[in-house]
């Protein structure tokens, strides 16, 4: 019995207690100005669009195979971009889609990917969960699950044994934070200091198993206190919370002081992939995080209550994002199929 | 124009489902996200979502009908000032929001057209080496050091990372001097922890630095086999050519002595089923270096097989500032015409002593080491067979899909009519290297068993 009583204890013994600790989940946010709420709103609003007009492509056959879509979780990406600098880098699992728009990866491209097309970001040879930029350091667009967190040890390996002050930025779920090399992980960046950011994109399910049916510990922000990595958990629908947590987190990578880890409190509105019809939570579960916590909702109304814009302003944002991924979706659809040339093209260089 | 609202899938392989139920009616407002519907399959229940903001106009398939076809339309949806009338008239045929492609499955015209040829790869010839170059004797262990240090000599890029490489210089001593030569930076201990580590280096390489793993042996690459095939071998493909992995992931591989089944395993076919990839595994000590160094620049990812048991063993090696071997290039290592025999790295020993022992008795072998495994030089085997007709592979690995049965069934395809008698493939027996010293013999092929198959397939 004493073994049970020990867990609450431990996690209440959690770095946050610590004097001097911000709070990401409800305290520490930062005051937005305005160009920054419309940027904010902009670019959430372009993945949302994206992902539902992707959504709908999948539905009429034009994607195949596997298409894990981002919506709600938008606030997570679109803020952490905000402390980001050039040559600081990116890598994340299959729900990437948000992570490439969010790195200036075009619309065109990525959609012209999910159909397959010869005019898609991998020439259509990586689908929906594989896509990669050197031009915007993305590096993936990974399907097993955890390793992107290995390589983006890596990256930021890379960017220690080169002395340069770019930091790499490594995205995964609750899921992916039980595999063993994330630990494994862990421990490298720890002991050689790497500037590695781990944002833990906690969506409170794997699939169809709730976080507390998988996890022993459920404050994944604790999972590198073994390591002495520090950890935060941050409101991850608010992405002015994001954004001060990812400002914090860049400082103290980019001082040398190793690697830090950012739990994103969020949640994903959409199936794991589109053939998931999510029957492992209820329907008010959803519908209230839609209607008292959707990331988007929370901009437009701060943005309409400061008076920093107008509705019709807003619908001219509305409709600006709509013709860009309407004319990403019609580009997917007309562009060719890859050249038959392309099967046996970038085995080897 | 008003939008059609059309039946989704919930997979690729849906064609048809029910509609259980509408959540909207006719004249009700609708905005992006907002759910519509259900659909029902035999698998699921899934909610369809709306993409477009408008007015439903019209329902068109009524709640509970079943076997509606996967892009029929099932409403339509106004745009502001439309009209319901306007729903009448909506394009029948025209998808929302009209796409430009007629067919969503345009793979259909792509699936008639011909596979095209895989290409052919042509490796260059060794290098030739100046008449009157001084030839130095060495082991394997120290050719394989000094590819590393020229090459980290040349190239801050290049790093080497594993167990043990740095203040331990080495499990088997491959890395012995570099730490001090190169400093911490270049020369990383690592934890054991092979996936991650693994996983480090390829992210590394991706990064574009040239990073050497050393796997203490490749038993332990097990862990990292994930990262080492989708990670490395595949990036390149599944980024159409924009990212790849230049890395080498080198250690002692098969069979030592005496370490029992988990410690004793010849991964070469393994690794050679892996396009992406390339894989050498070098005998003699001027292949091992040369080879090393050419792994080292090569832009791709390769696995570099060596053995505990060739690290003592010297050789020749030409004293050259720069000697570098071509990749996917065999090598005639013995020339003869009554028969083929074709090894790679340890295997070349009982390959060697068979040609020596068979020579005695009046049979010429010719014997060919592959070197390099994937790409695999099979035009130097074949030219080989041509002249003798007769062929026998070598190799400590287990005998199901092994590499000796690869080159059995491509000479059998490419040079059927030159054969006078059935390839022989000679390999490890198909059981887990036992410990007891008088099976582990048994479990290994051994060199009177390479003399009586080449024998055979003489007729003598």
């Amino acid at each position: 019995m004493a073994t049970r009583k020990s867990a609450p204890q431990a996690a209440a013994r959690k770095p946050a207690a610590k004097s001097g600790k911000k709070d990401f989940n409800g305290g520490t946010f930062l005051d937005f100005d305005k160009e920054t709420e419309l940027k904010a709103y902009r670019e959430m609003m372009l993945i949302r669009r994206f992902e539902e007009k992707a959504g709908q492509l999948y539905g009429m056959g034009f994607i195949g195979g596997f298409c894990h879509l981002y919506i709600g979780q938008e606030a997570v990406v679109v803020g952490m971009q905000m402390a980001l600098k050039e040559g600081d880098q990116v890598i994340t699992g299959y729900r990437d889609h948000g992570h490439m728009l969010a790195c200036g990866m075009s619309a065109r491209g990525v959609m012209a990917e999910l159909t397959g097309r010869r005019g898609g970001l991998s020439k259509g040879k990586g689908g929906s969960m594989h896509m990669f930029s050197k031009e915007k350091n993305f590096y993936g667009g990974h399907g097993i699950v955890g390793a992107q967190v290995s390589l983006g040890t890596g990256l930021a390996f890379a960017n220690h044994y080169r002395g340069n002050d770019n930091v790499s930025v490594s995205y995964f779920g609750d899921g992916a934070a039980n595999q063993g090399q994330v630990y494994e992980s862990f421990n490298m960046a720890a002991l050689w200091k790497l500037p590695a950011i781990y944002v833990i994109e906690n969506n409170r399910y794997a699939m169809g198993t709730a976080v507390s049916r998988a996890s022993a510990q459920t404050d994944f922000s604790m999972r590198g206190a073994s390591f002495g990595i520090p950890g935060y958990q941050v409101d991850g629908m608010d992405v002015r919370a994001v954004a001060a947590a990812a400002e914090e987190a860049v400082a103290h990578c980019r001082s040398g002081k190793g690697p830090l880890i950012l739990e994103m409190l969020t949640y994903r509105y959409r199936g794991h992939s589109m053939s998931d019809p999510a029957k492992y939570r209820s329907k008010d579960e959803v519908q209230k995080m839609r209607s008292e916590h959707d990331p988007i909702e929370q901009v437009r109304a701060r943005l309409l209550e400061k008076g920093w814009a107008s509705e019709e302003e807003l619908r001219a944002i509305d409709k600006d994002v709509r013709d860009i991924v309407a004319d990403s979706a019609e580009f997917a659809q007309s562009d060719p199929e890859p050249d038959v040339s392309e099967l046996y093209t970038d085995i080897l260089l | 124009m008003p939008i059609e609202i059309l039946m989704p899938a919930l997979s690729p392989t849906m064609e048809e489902g029910k509609l259980s139920k509408w959540l909207k009616k006719e004249g009700d407002a609708v905005k992006s996200g907002d759910v519509i519907a259900e659909i029902e399959t035999d698998k699921a229940t899934m909610e369809v979502e709306a993409v477009d903001e408008g007015t439903i106009g019209k329902l068109l398939v009524a709640a509970g009908t079943e076997g509606v076809k996967v892009n029929a339309p099932i409403a339509v949806l106004l745009q502001d000032g439309e009209s319901a009338d306007a729903a009448a008239k909506a394009p029948a045929a025209a998808p929302a929001p009209a796409p430009v492609a007629a067919s969503p499955a345009p793979a259909a015209a792509a699936a008639a057209a011909p596979v095209p040829a895989a290409p052919k790869s042509e490796p260059a010839s060794d290098p030739d080496i100046p008449a009157g170059t001084e030839m130095v004797t060495m082991t394997v262990r120290e050719a394989l050091r000094d590819a590393m240090a020229e090459e980290m000599r040349a190239h801050d890029d290049v790093f080497i990372m594993g167990e043990e490489v740095a203040e331990y210089q080495g499990a088997y001593k491959i890395t012995q001097g570099l730490l001090q030569e190169f400093g911490p930076r270049r020369v990383v201990d690592t934890p054991i922890t092979e996936h991650g580590f693994a996983g480090v280096g390829v992210g590394a390489a991706m990064a574009g630095l040239r990073p050497i793993v050393e796997f203490m042996t490749f038993n332990f690459a097990m862990q990292a086999i994930d990262h080492i095939i989708n990670s490395a071998a595949k990036t390149l493909y599944m980024s159409g050519g924009q990212m790849g992995a230049p890395i080498v992931f080198r250690g002692a591989n098969g069979a030592a002595a005496r370490v029992a089944a988990q410690h004793s395993q010849d991964y070469a076919a393994w690794y050679s089923h892996i396009p992406g990839l390339k894989v050498i595994q070098p005998y003699t000590a001027a292949d091992a270096k040369g080879l090393l160094k050419a792994a080292i620049r090569d832009p791709n990812p390769v696995i570099f097989l060596e053995n505990e048991i060739l690290y003592g063993q010297s050789f020749e090696v030409p004293k050259m500032d720069d000697f570098v071997l071509p990749i996917g290039k065999a090598r005639i290592h013995r020339r003869g015409n009554d028969a083929t025999l074709v090894s790679f790295g340890i295997g070349m020993t009982y390959a060697v002593k068979a040609a020596d022992e068979l020579a005695k008795e009046g049979i010429d072998v010719e014997v060919i080491d592959l070197r390099t495994i994937r790409p695999m030089d099979l035009p130097t085997v074949i030219e080989s067979v041509r002249k003798t007709g007769r062929l026998v592979t070598v190799e400590e690995g287990f005998p199901q899909s092994s590499v000796g049965t690869e080159i059995a069934t491509r000479v059998m395809q490419q040079a059927f009519d030159y054969l006078d008698a059935p390839v022989l493939t000679i390999a490890g027996k198909d059981v887990p290297m036992p410990y007891a010293a008088n099976l582990e013999k048994l479990a290994l092929p051994n060199v009177g068993e390479v003399v009586q198959a080449v024998k055979t397939v003489c007729y003598r």
